[in-house]
């Protein structure tokens, strides 16, 4: 059977079951076939995990496969600029326990990593899916996902300009046609609550956001947004939501009038706020959120964050931690404030995939890395260690991460990576 | 140098016009202050609040189409920046503030008023109507500024949809020429070209009044370009020794945008 759409607030619906094997037309089918070899071919090359090129291989010999191995089953989708792939991860584990789970766990999360997730039997199998902001109006619209999951809006790369906005206004414009869909937001930042507030239902999730500066416009008339303690709110009336999920502390959820505790082997609040999320849309698929959380802990990294890994040859070895923009900066602040003082080797590139324009590490307040041992490399290492000067932070300049590795005080070492340099840390670390 | 009272270094609407990093300047200006051994404020302005005239330095920053024009409204009403620019303040206006203190900008499809603080406009183009609008400019830049101002190469980056010309009979002139990537894009790369970099200009340099399209910030990547300004407010500066850092980064953005 098809799943009913159209459920009602409150309902939690039985795991599905579907004993008609779905019929897919001729070309998805061979769409599939398609996409399992090339990923096995391009696995066997040691090309990565295939699912790129798989994905759009499959795509142009079927453009409808997406519909046809996405819609009809329970699926949700992750987008936000901070958080999609620990999310998904979380999300992931909680529905794992009411059976088969797919994902895009590589972290392909444009159209084809989507498919080549779907790919695969059982074709009723849940997803939990990881989708860019700017590709989830296409993949909504293919596979109609039972929940969307809205994490954050904020600046990713400069040279990607007047995206924020324009972003939250794509969101919006989905969540009116999507009417079958539930968005579970995050109240806290503006431009992710006012695009879900053109939704049809809606989850209000209290996860955090501990960089404002890019949300202080309301999204909606163009005013400068007001703020205290308890929330922000625009003269148009555009205000912070009355959240049913909130993170209250370091392991505490306020869920649905009751306080939960929550202890996750991931560090930091944030990654809280990312479990909130994460609960709150599998209780939409029928998880209940004792189970969904006791799913997620065990989870100590995401695709290499979080994990120790040995650096170099002589025995260092450091923990490996993404921040790729402002916002992802001031979250690892907080992380490394909440662990002992190790030394801090930040790696900082400024490829394509980074963002060209390595200005915004001066919105970064590198001055509580005072105090500790700094050490620097990376592509853009020059213009790291201008802004830690000005910052009055003393560091030294390295070749590589292993190099600065070498060069510290102890033995383990927190490394704050961007982007690129964070994936090739990883590369170079599995080798 | 005037014993005792710090050096006041306004930062100008930075949640409106901080979207690249722009801020920095204020750092970059406090710090060459202090580390010289004269005491420096920074004085933020949040949006929404009346600008000081008492400043000695106010900083514009980059900014996206609705907070520039938010921001345009708050400063025009209020007639700080213009009196304190009156009366000996040196500012600095970058991007999105480079446009907003000209005549006129465009913003979401209509033309604003600016500042009217020096004589230029800014159009999203100023081909022929017919011909389609150049692409935004987004990259490296680089700026030979002009000998009056005694500066080494300038060093930045840009990102930016409008062009920007001088007005007839404008006063001051441009910061200097564009060696690589679009600035005002006058004659560089107005044809649309992207390239840029064919002898056009950027910015400009009226009195105490800098505007330009360089962010990186563009004080840090510059720091002479900081001392000037400076130098205005204060006359002669005692030596500096710190950081050596922005002269090892100069060295390696000179490097790696060599030859293009
Ligand atoms: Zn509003």
């Amino acid at each position: 059977m098809v799943f009913v759409s159209g459920h009602r607030r409150g309902t939690v619906e039985s795991a599905m079951t579907t004993s008609i094997p779905r019929r897919f037309t001729a070309r998805t089918q061979a769409a599939l076939a398609v996409e399992r070899l090339a990923a096995e071919a391009s696995r066997r090359l040691g090309r990565g995990s295939g699912e790129m090129i798989g994905g759009k291989l499959a795509l142009r010999v079927s453009p409808g496969a997406l519909a046809e191995v996405g819609s009809h089953r329970r699926t949700a989708c992750v987008s936000g600029t901070n958080g999609k792939t620990t999310t998904t991860r979380l999300l992931a584990r909680a529905l794992g326990t009411l059976g088969p789970v797919k994902s895009n766990s590589g972290g392909a999360n444009m159209a084809p990593g989507v498919l080549a997730a779907l790919s695969r039997p059982p074709f009723d199998a849940a997803a939990a899916l990881e989708v860019d902001e700017i590709w989830l109006p296409k993949v909504a619209h293919e596979i109609s996902p039972r929940v969307v999951l809205l994490l954050n809006i904020s600046r990713d790369q400069l040279d990607r300009s007047n995206e924020t906005r324009r972003i939250a206004s794509m969101w919006r414009e989905l969540g009116a046609e999507l009417r079958d869909t539930t968005v579970v937001a995050n109240v806290d930042d503006p431009l992710v609550a006012w695009a879900a507030g053109g939704w049809h239902r809606q989850v209000w999730v209290s996860a955090g956001q501990n960089w404002t500066a890019d949300a202080m416009v309301c999204p909606q008339c163009a005013r400068l947004l007001h703020r205290n303690d308890n929330g922000w709110w625009s003269e148009c009336g555009l205000a912070r939501p009355e959240p049913i999920v909130a993170v209250t502390g370091q392991r505490e959820i306020l869920w649905y009038g009751r306080t939960i505790s929550a202890r996750l082997d991931l560090p930091g609040r944030v990654n809280l706020g990312n479990a909130a999320m994460a609960a709150a849309a599998a209780r939409e698929l029928g998880v209940e959120v004792e189970a969904a959380l006791a799913a997620m802990t065990g989870l100590g990294d995401v695709q290499g964050r979080y994990q120790e890994v040995a650096l170099g040859e002589q025995g260092r070895r450091g923990r490996l931690l993404l921040a790729k923009n402002p916002a992802g900066w001031v979250e690892m602040m907080e992380l490394l404030a909440d662990a002992p003082p190790r030394p801090v080797v930040i790696d900082f590139n400024s490829q394509t995939a980074d963002g060209r324009d390595p200005s915004w590490i001066w919105d970064v307040p590198f001055e509580r890395l005072a105090g500790r041992q700094v050490l620097v490399t990376g592509g853009r290492k020059e213009d790291m260690s201008v802004r830690l000067a000005y910052a009055e932070v003393p560091h030294s300049v390295h070749a590589s991460a292993e190099d600065a590795a070498q060069a510290a005080n102890e033995k383990v070492v927190d490394v704050v990576a961007n982007y690129t340099a964070f994936r090739d840390l990883l590369v170079r670390s599995s080798r | 140098m005037r014993r005792g009272s710090a050096t006041r270094i306004a930062l100008i609407y930075p949640e409106l016009l901080g979207t690249y990093g722009d801020g920095g300047n204020a750092i970059v200006l406090e710090q060459r202050l202090r580390w010289r051994g004269l005491p420096a404020e920074v004085v933020n302005v949040p949006a929404g609040s009346q600008v000081p005239d008492s400043c000695d330095i106010y900083l514009l920053g980059g900014g996206e189409d609705a907070p520039q024009v938010l921001a345009a409204d708050g400063i025009r009403q209020n007639r700080a920046i213009v009196r304190a620019v009156g009366s000996g303040a040196a500012l600095l206006a970058v991007c999105a503030g480079y446009q907003v203190i000209g005549a006129t900008f465009p913003s979401g499809g209509e033309i604003h008023e600016g500042l009217n603080l020096v004589d230029i406009e800014t159009r999203r183009s100023f081909a022929p109507p017919e011909t389609p609008p150049p692409g935004r400019a987004v990259g490296d830049i680089v700026v030979e500024p002009d000998p009056r101002l005694n500066l080494p190469t300038l060093y930045g980056y840009e990102n930016h949809a409008g062009r920007t010309r001088r007005l007839p009979g404008a006063g001051g002139f441009p910061l200097g020429v564009v060696r690589r990537g679009i600035g005002d894009g006058e004659d560089g790369g107005s044809d649309g070209s992207g390239g840029g970099g064919g002898g056009g200009t950027d910015g400009i340099v009226d009195g105490r009044v800098v505007g330009t399209y360089l962010h990186g910030p563009v004080l840090a990547q510059n720091p002479a370009l900081a001392d000037l300004l400076l130098t205005w407010i204060h006359g002669d500066l005692p030596p500096l020794e710190a950081p050596q850092e922005a002269q090892v980064l100069r060295e390696a953005r000179r490097r790696a945008l060599a030859g293009s």
